[in-house]
């Protein structure tokens, strides 16, 4: 493989379109053939300063599976952070011993900032409530395998739209395919007026509804999150809502043959499981995804294309 | 009876005249430029009709002139802030106050969980709307609208 110029992935707009679709050709070319040995004598550190066990273990599959080794931690009480030192140290002393370094944590703009003054590329595995940019190369992977392009797909985006950091991030990746909009969730959980702004800019069009059921039957992609209780300041909006979100197998009965469902996951009740057998489910497809996509673009922050 | 128009804060013969500076920034623009540590003569009315602000204020400071760096610490809360530089009671030059495409220091991010305000890193703002001055955030990406803004 050649080396190319080593660079950090922090956020989903560090990447161009010709990156995304460069990201997602390796990540085909892993899928075919996912146990590879290009990261032979190369260590990978996993510093989860929030934990997260479920885009932990997806990291560390990704690396071991391309031969790396791997040191870190994965709950911040055990490491120094707990003593009080900062970022700037921790991300200084380790970018001295490892080739990459992959990083959560709670605050937002830590993984930028640590970009900064990390001597090796870093890849931002999510920040607060800001960026998780491999959970959008994964949701972009399982989009074009299931659909063939990511061309002018009809993307329906449902629950909370507001807070929901994967789906800024995917609106703001398919802007750049020609993507069709549909947004379904409460009033309180609409999304965002800077990026429907953005939409607007660059002359796409998007729709929006609160009603579920009836607004999915032209879908390609049904990308559900989970509405929160603790995003509702008064708990009888929740109640009132809180059913309206719940897709049911029934509700598939009239949408297209390759409408697929994505969740970014773990799923609590949005889902009702009676979907889990339909062949339009797709999220725990997408989640072993995830591993190919990460192969990819550890090999893209590495240089190694 | 004296029907002469008179000036509704005094003219000064020479120093500075900050005009066009929206109502509700004026004391905000005070504690930017350090003008209650200053030993000058100060003037400054608010409230003031004006056509494209709604309500303005002026500030008229004898003998004191400001550096390009003071000037854009303004243009954040007061884009269209007029520097009217006065010798012998005339206007000798007007500055416009120019928004910088980017901003490094001087403000606060105002998203609380930003790594900006939790380490001692120094801010960066891409300013995305220069009229109604919006700067994103280059860590935390997210947007800090001009009444949130807050001076480091």
């Amino acid at each position: 493989m050649a080396q190319l110029k080593q660079r950090s992935l922090v956020s989903i707009t560090d990447f161009t379109k010709e990156d995304i679709l460069q990201t997602l050709r390796l990540a085909e070319a892993f899928e075919k053939n996912p146990n590879q040995n290009i990261l032979n004598g190369k260590l990978a550190a996993t510093l989860f300063f929030e934990p997260s066990t479920r885009t932990r273990l997806s990291f560390e599959t990704a690396i071991s599976r391309l031969g790396g080794k791997i040191i870190g931690f994965s709950d911040p009480n055990n490491s120094s952070v707990s003593k009080g030192e900062t970022l700037k140290d921790t991300i200084m002393m380790i970018s001295n011993y490892a080739d990459i370094i992959v990083m959560r944590h709670h605050i937002e703009g830590a993984a930028r900032y640590a970009s900064e003054v990390s001597k090796v590329p870093i890849i931002n595995a999510g920040d607060g409530a800001n960026q998780h940019p491999t959970q959008t190369l994964l949701d972009l992977y399982s989009i074009q395998k299931t659909q063939g392009t990511l061309d002018g797909l009809h993307i329906t985006m449902v629950g909370d739209l507001k807070y929901g950091r994967t789906v800024h991030s995917l609106l703001q990746a398919l802007s750049l395919f020609n993507t069709r909009f549909t947004f379904i969730a409460p009033p309180e959980l609409q999304m965002p007026e800077e990026y429907k702004l953005h939409l607007k800019n660059l002359g796409l069009t998007y729709e929006e509804h609160t009603e579920l059921a009836p607004n999915i039957k032209d879908s390609d992609i049904i990308y559900m999150t989970r509405v929160q209780r603790e995003r509702f300041q008064d708990p009888m909006e929740y109640e009132k809502v809180k059913n309206v979100y719940i897709l049911h197998n029934k509700m598939l009965d009239q949408t297209k043959d390759n409408v697929k469902i994505l969740h970014p996951l773990p799923r609590i009740n949005e889902i009702s499981t009676d979907v889990d057998n339909n062949p339009k489910a797709y999220y725990f497809e997408q989640a072993r995804n995830g591993v190919y996509a990460r192969m990819a673009v550890i090999c893209m922050a590495l240089g190694l294309e | 009876m004296n029907n002469k128009p008179q000036l509704k804060v005094s003219a000064i013969k020479n120093g500075t005249v900050i005009d066009h500076i929206p109502a509700s920034a004026l004391f905000k623009v005070i504690k930017i430029l350090n003008l209650n540590q200053c030993k000058q003569q100060i003037t400054f009315g608010t409230n003031l009709d004006s056509n494209r602000l709604g309500k303005k204020a002026i500030i008229k400071i004898s003998e004191r002139f400001f550096k390009e760096d003071e000037v854009n610490r303004i243009a954040l809360i007061a884009p269209l802030a007029k520097f009217n530089l006065i010798k012998d009671f005339a206007v000798v030059e007007k500055q416009s106050v120019n928004v910088p495409d980017e901003i490094k220091g001087i403000v606060k991010c105002a998203n609380p969980k930003c790594i900006t305000n939790h380490e001692d890193v120094l801010t960066s703002f891409k300013v995305i709307d220069k009229e109604s001055v919006r700067l994103q955030c280059k860590y935390c990406e997210k947007i800090t609208e001009q009444e949130q803004l807050e001076m480091k």
